[in-house]
């Protein structure tokens, strides 16, 4: 599903290089595990992956099924079936949050040649997403994440998941700043969205979310490339020993 | 024209001057009226239009601003548009004259026109200060408008709309509204124009009595090459409230001024500016807000959207009398700068002569998030859209308060049709 090649790619305004050189391959179904230090480019390559124009990509390419999603604009790749949950999800004044749904859902549905869904039927969607979830439904007539504590933005960015049916989903860091029943929650709900046409991509600091989402495999990142990978037994492993063997193995 | 100084004046000057000579006999009035009317051209004829030395006029020189002024042009008449919102009743002026009013139980309505013909609003033409440019044209050159009385305990359940229509050509028109005690109601004051070249003035002078509620909005859709010079002028009684919304959204050159004297205890004033600014234009609010006796409050705040190489302009100038304690007064300009061509300027002034208020300015200029625009695109929305979802959110904060629905959603819907043209 996602095939990423020798990528290298640097800050757009200072041209400091982020990613030097890393290869990736993620199938349908699988759920892969980015782990690594601070700095080592984690949050970068999500970025990179829904196109934030503040990276440049200078080599290599990443494939999405087969075509290069770098021409594409982050609309176009969240069409597709790109999703990123935030690390930081943004607080926008202003934005009601049930319009912004309907007009992420309709945007993405007529870029793919879709009907919009009529109202009622998009109301059930959002209703029986934020029950599955364990959220107050008047917590979306707020503006978008504003007043949302850490966990109930996080929550909410899984619920845009559910709602948006994405095929690759980027896990951001979504874990930090969750206590143990909110991690629950939402561990639950990327596992409800497991399946053999969607892969999902997280990315940890800990090893902690990998007891509640199992991954296939786990990749560690370091200057920006990846030095390592193995199976869920890796993560352990890390979680015990540190990044530091990992590392001096790899140099 | 200026004796003083011999400088020669601009052709805009010297179109306002000259016309007065073949206007002067179909201008209504004689008497009082007409000697206020030769006086106010003499005024004109004296300062000129008001340069950027004048303080008041400081950010809108109007003198270099206005470079022509379209003439007369009697068909310049239209029809009237259907109101803003649905049921409501509509009081039409077009071209400088009165053309229809309806017939709300309660509400009186005369033509200008007639108070003219008859010397009984010979007041209403006073000129404010020397600085006034709009009251001297507009009292020079006033041929009609409705003069509108509510009735004491009136409660209107649909709006009040007062339209003014200047597709093209030239137009000077007044609104005196008389606001009985105890009224609620609200007003539309609908300023439309034409792609033609215009130029316009409109004077609203409203007095609110005691324990009254009212909401007043000025709605500008105005055509590129049109120029209109405005006054909103109000008095405020005891324990009412005044809310006022101006919306100007198109105009090639806009000045509205709002005066307003908060005179009665307990009441309140609040004002809300949108302007959503695009193209060559320049677009001025310039407020002065008095509060003249104890325990009274005010809050204003003006949401500006600018792009292309448009500018904008704010002036608020709260006076607290000595006697006005306890007076609690707010004012925040905010701007949204959507191209590095576009500028605006806002100058708050407090003159405050009490010891115990409560008063605060303060005026923030920012660009798009660029961190907002990434979440709505990584969701799925194309860029163009989520700005106009962002530049929406902006002004959505102040739009909102309004309680009525159908009113929101009118200036939500002329929110929409500036944002499908300009962004």
């Amino acid at each position: 599903m996602l095939e990423i090649r020798n990528l290298h790619a640097r800050i757009a305004e200072d041209g400091t290089e982020i990613i030097r050189g890393l290869n990736l391959t993620v199938k349908a179904g699988e759920v892969a595990a980015i782990m690594g230090p601070n700095g080592s480019g984690k949050s970068t390559l999500s970025y990179i992956l829904a196109g934030r124009d503040d990276y440049e990509v200078t080599e290599g390419d990443i494939l999405y099924n087969g075509e290069s999603i770098l021409e594409l604009d982050p609309s176009e790749r969240a069409a597709k079936g790109i999703f990123l949950a935030f690390q930081y999800p943004m607080e926008i004044p202003g934005v009601a949050t049930m319009e912004f749904l309907k007009v992420a859902l309709n945007s993405q549905r007529k870029a793919r040649g879709e009907e919009p869904l009529k109202i009622p039927e998009f109301l059930s969607r959002v209703k029986t997403a934020a029950s599955s979830l364990d959220m107050d439904i008047g917590m979306l007539k707020r503006p978008l994440n504003v007043g949302f504590s850490g966990g109930e933005k996080k929550r909410a960015e899984i619920l845009q998941m559910k709602l948006l049916e994405p095929k690759l989903c980027v896990l951001d860091e979504t874990d930090s700043g969750l206590d143990i029943d909110a991690l629950k929650i939402v561990a639950d709900g990327v596992n409800a969205l497991r399946s053999p046409d969607r892969a999902v991509i997280v990315i940890t600091h800990y090893q902690r979310l990998l007891d509640y989402i199992v991954p296939d495999s786990v990749h560690v990142l370091y200057k920006g490339q990846v030095i390592k990978s193995g199976d869920k037994d890796l993560a352990l492993r890390l979680e015990e020993n540190g990044y530091a063997n990992i590392i001096g193995e790899a140099a | 024209m200026n004796v003083h100084t011999g400088r020669q004046p601009t052709p805009a000057e010297s179109a306002l001057v000259d016309a007065f000579v073949d206007r002067m006999g179909e201008l209504p009035g004689d008497g009082e009226i007409a000697s206020a009317r030769d006086n106010a051209i003499e005024a004109l004829k004296t300062q000129g239009l008001p340069s950027r030395r004048v303080e008041a006029w400081h950010y809108t020189d109007l003198r270099t601003l206005l470079r022509s002024v379209a003439a007369y042009d009697g068909a310049a008449g239209t029809n009237p548009l259907p109101p803003v919102i649905a049921g409501s009743a509509v009081a039409f002026v077009t071209n400088g004259v009165a053309v229809s009013a309806p017939r709300v139980e309660g509400v009186e309505f005369t033509k200008f026109s007639d108070k003219l013909s008859d010397g009984s609003v010979i007041r209403e033409l006073a000129i404010r200060d020397g600085d006034d440019a709009i009251g001297q044209i507009n009292a020079a050159y006033v041929t009609d408008g409705w003069a509108v009385t509510l009735a004491d305990g009136l409660e209107l359940e649909a709006p009040l709309e007062l339209q003014n229509a200047q597709a093209r050509g030239q137009g000077h028109v007044r609104f005196p509204v008389k606001i009985g005690k105890g009224v609620k109601a609200t007003i539309i004051e609908r300023q439309t124009g034409g792609e033609g070249e215009g130029f316009s003035t409109s004077v609203s002078n409203v007095t609110v009595a005691d324990d009254a509620e009212i909401t007043w909005i000025i709605l500008r859709e105005q055509g590129v090459d049109a120029t209109q010079l405005a006054q909103f002028i109000a008095t405020i009684g005891s324990n009412a409230k005044l809310t006022l919304y101006v919306v100007n959204a198109g105009g090639k050159l806009v000045r509205q001024e709002v005066h307003v004297l908060v005179k009665g205890e307990g009441s309140d004033f609040q004002l809300r500016g949108v302007n959503l600014l695009g193209g060559d234009s320049h677009t001025d609010v310039t407020m002065t807000l008095g509060h003249l006796v104890e325990n009274t409050t005010s809050v204003q705040i003006m949401r500006n959207v600018v792009t292309d190489r448009a500018r904008g302009v704010f002036q608020g100038q709260i006076n607290v009398n000595k006697i006005a304690q306890k007076t609690d007064a707010r004012m925040a300009c905010n701007t949204l700068l959507l191209s590095d061509d576009g500028e605006f300027d806002a100058k708050p002034e407090l003159e405050i002569f009490a010891d115990d208020v409560a008063c605060g300015h303060g005026a923030t200029v920012t660009e798009i998030d660029g961190n907002h625009l990434f979440y709505l695109r990584a969701r799925g929305i194309p860029e163009n859209e989520a700005r106009g979802l962002l530049i929406k959110a902006f002004v959505a904060e102040i739009v909102e308060e309004l309680e009525s629905e159908p009113l929101v959603e009118a200036l939500e819907a002329i929110l929409e049709k500036w944002l499908a043209e300009h962004v």
